[in-house]
């Protein structure tokens, strides 16, 4: 086990994979500037800047991926992934399909997602559940440093299309990168999580698999359910509740796309009160789709769901009451409890 | 508001002081914590905007990229309203909702994104719109020379071309793409690119305003008379980096310091058992030659302020009459946004108030 950041252990992990397999490659925005320690180690032929040309990078990655090399194809955040949606949706995920499972096509987007750093509606967003939809796509974002350097490790084994989700809040380089470090009258000490942000990861990395939740507190009274940050949102609010006398299980999802169905189910008959909670958009995504889960099994327990419902506002204040913040987690909780 | 004119070199230069200054008030707020997320000030590049804005007249339309202040500065905006807003206030002129990547002002019809290159087509949407509804006025549009590589900019070039719209994009060259070097990343050369779509194409140095001036007029004129969208090709500095606390800035300016953890992580990466040894040199000859242009353009962009350069064409006591009645109408809209943010409860460690 060695101490990590968030951010520095998927870079870890990157390393190692590309050290092992020489057709590992990186590209993506300034990706020489933020990962200077992959490029110093593997050099510009391997780690590569491109322009701002998304719908072009992200589409040469599959054409890459069709003719041997595993791109890791960085995009700088989810938002400006939506400038390249068409290599997304048409191909990454269709082209093994479309060759009748013949074409194998080993590609990762890595990107960027999340707030909690007030930057604005337009560079916050999460938008998991969007790429969730689609078929013969993994989605991953995970909440601690060693489930990162797992899932990135497993990501780029992975002979599919892998969206590697990295919460910006958590990484902590990239938070310097835009500007953190250089001003100390900015503290992030109150929202990001400790827990999240550095913590031990094994050595050598080991994989994580894609679909497989993972308890993070156990509870017998409520199950609250989330990915990335809202885990630690839901800690703290599990926290909160057991002040009161109440105690919740927190179900870190970890990946997006496959969801982890049984134990999705497994809390909920346990607890028979379930909260979900999505830092993504409340329509179409997460939420509805673990309230789906538990219908088509046929659970019986209460339900209520915490998610982003407006466009994210920049105001600190404002953009805190549009997350899904451990205040608004414990209301929906007492809701339940109170039924 | 009709903008001055060209012969009134000291509304230009008051022009120009009001951007530089409202923008030198919003990077110390940065720094004060009181700016959320990012700030990308507009420095170096007053000349450019107040070239192409004064040649506005209310109706035509500005769609923005992530250097908004200085435009909606220029054009009229209320500073503390912009002030407030950039710094995520309710009471800003968004209600808070905006911040500087996202600036709107439908009075003015001019509006920021920050997704790099969607000014181009946002223009040409209010291009068709002008020349179906209110003939003789133009649409602009701002992005870097870095979004020229953006497709959908690409693709509003030949839009504009081809349906001949009353258009002008205005690129503002400063070298950079946040911490590439964007020639490392462009192929050709920019303005025969844009000459190949068939947009009439002036190039200018940005930090002369007198050249933007005469060359924007040119543009727009044209584009007014239905002759056709043209492309201002001006070239700038970013003295300032790419946005506040740019972590190419501060390599260069503390180098012994930064230096350290950096090479510290270089090290390792060089170290590393397992790695590419072929390339390894070549990595850090990246780094350094980054770390070098970086440190050149920051010097040349000290050099050449366009709004110092200007100040000649104006006489001194006028200019200095100018520098204190505008240094007082920002200085109190800055302490009083101060004031209406106070100390934020979750987000800043310090105040910063008053
Ligand atoms: C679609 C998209 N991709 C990436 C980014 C991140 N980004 C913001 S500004 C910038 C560089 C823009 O360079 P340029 O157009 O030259 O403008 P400059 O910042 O130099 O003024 C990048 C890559 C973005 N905002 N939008
Ligand atoms: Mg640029």
């Amino acid at each position: 086990m060695t101490s990590m950041r968030y951010g520095e252990a998927v870079d870890f992990a990157l390393g190692e994979a590309m050290a092992d397999d020489s057709t590992v490659v990186t590209w993506g925005e300034d990706v020489q500037l933020i990962h200077y320690e992959l490029l110093s180690r593997f050099g510009p032929t391997r780690v590569l800047d491109t322009p701002i040309s998304e719908a072009a990078f992200v589409y040469a990655g599959v054409g890459a991926a069709m003719v041997g090399l595993r791109p890791v194809v960085e995009v700088m955040l989810v938002d400006f992934l939506t400038a390249a949606w068409c290599p997304v949706v048409n191909a990454a995920s269709k082209f093994h399909d479309f060759s009748g499972g013949r074409w194998t096509i080993p590609l990762v987007i890595r990107a960027r997602v999340g707030g909690w750093y007030a930057d604005g509606g337009q560079h916050s967003q999460a938008l998991w559940g969007m790429l969730a939809s689609l078929p013969s796509t993994t989605v991953v974002c995970p909440s601690t440093p060693d489930d990162a350097a797992g899932l990135m490790l497993s990501a780029v084994q992975d002979d599919g299309f892998v969206v590697f989700l990295e919460h910006k809040l958590l990484s902590e380089r990239f938070l310097d990168y835009l500007g953190g470090d250089s001003r100390n009258t900015v503290d992030f000490q109150d929202v990001v999580p400790a827990g999240g942000a550095i913590g031990d990861v094994p050595v050598p990395v080991e994989a994580v698999p894609f679909g497989s939740g993972r308890i993070r507190r156990e509870g017998e009274d409520l199950a609250l359910i989330s990915v990335g940050v809202g885990v630690h949102r839901c800690m703290e609010a599990a926290a909160e509740l057991a002040a009161e006398g109440v105690e919740a299980t927190v179900l870190d999802l970890r990946s997006v796309a496959p969801l982890d169905r049984e134990m999705i189910v497994e809390v909920a008959k346990r607890c028979g009160r379930v909260v979900a909670v999505d830092e993504d958009y409340l329509r179409g995504g997460l939420t509805g789709e673990i309230g789906a889960i538990l219908l088509e099994e046929g659970v019986e327990c209460s339900y209520d769901r915490v998610a982003v419902e407006t466009t994210i506002p920049l105001a600190p204040n404002l953009e805190h009451d549009a997350l899904p913040n451990s205040s608004r987690i414990v209301a929906a909780s007492r809701s339940l409890l109170e039924r | 508001m009709p903008g001055p004119k060209a012969s009134d070199p000291a509304s230009t230069y008051r022009m120009m002081v009001r951007m530089r200054l409202a923008e030198d008030h919003l990077v110390a707020a940065w720094a004060d914590g009181l700016v959320p997320g990012e700030y990308h000030s507009g420095i170096g590049e007053e000349a450019i905007n107040a070239g192409v804005v004064m040649h506005l007249t209310p109706g035509d339309t500005v769609a923005l990229d992530h250097r908004s202040t200085g435009p909606m500065i220029a054009r009229g905006v209320d500073p503390l309203s912009l002030m407030l807003e950039v710094m995520g206030s309710e009471e800003g002129m968004n209600r808070g909702r905006a911040g500087h990547m996202h600036l709107m002002d439908p009075e003015l019809r001019m509006a920021a994104d920050g997704i790099v290159g969607s000014s181009g087509p946002l223009a040409v949407g209010n291009a068709i719109a002008l020349r179906q509804l209110e003939e003789g006025q133009v649409a602009i549009a701002f992005h870097g020379e870095a979004a020229m590589n953006q497709g959908m900019l690409m693709e509003a070039y030949n839009m504009a071309v081809a349906w001949q719209l009353p258009v002008v994009f205005v690129c503002k060259d400063n070298r950079w793409s946040i911490t590439t070097y964007s020639a490392s990343v462009t192929g050709g050369n920019l303005v025969d690119r844009a000459r190949s779509f068939g947009l009439a194409v002036e190039t200018v140095r940005g930090t002369r305003h007198s050249d933007v001036y005469a060359a924007a007029g040119k543009l727009i004129r044209r584009a007014r008379a239905g002759k056709g969208p043209g492309l201002l090709y001006a070239t700038c500095h970013r003295p300032g980096g790419h946005f506040e606390g740019d972590p190419l800035l501060r390599l260069t300016n503390n180098p012994i310091t930064e230096i350290g953890t950096l090479a510290n992580d270089i090290r390792r990466g060089l170290k590393a058992p397992r790695g590419s040894r072929a390339d390894v040199t070549q990595g850090l000859r990246e780094l350094t030659l980054r770390g070098g242009r970086a440190a050149r353009d920051r010097a040349r962009g000290a050099m050449r302020d366009p709004v110092r350069r200007f100040r000649k064409q104006v006489a001194h006591a006028q200019a200095a009459a100018i520098e204190t009645a505008e240094a007082e109408t920002m200085g109190t809209a800055m302490r009083t946004a101060r004031e209406m943010v106070g100390i934020r409860p979750v987000f800043g460690k310090q105040g910063g108030a008053g």
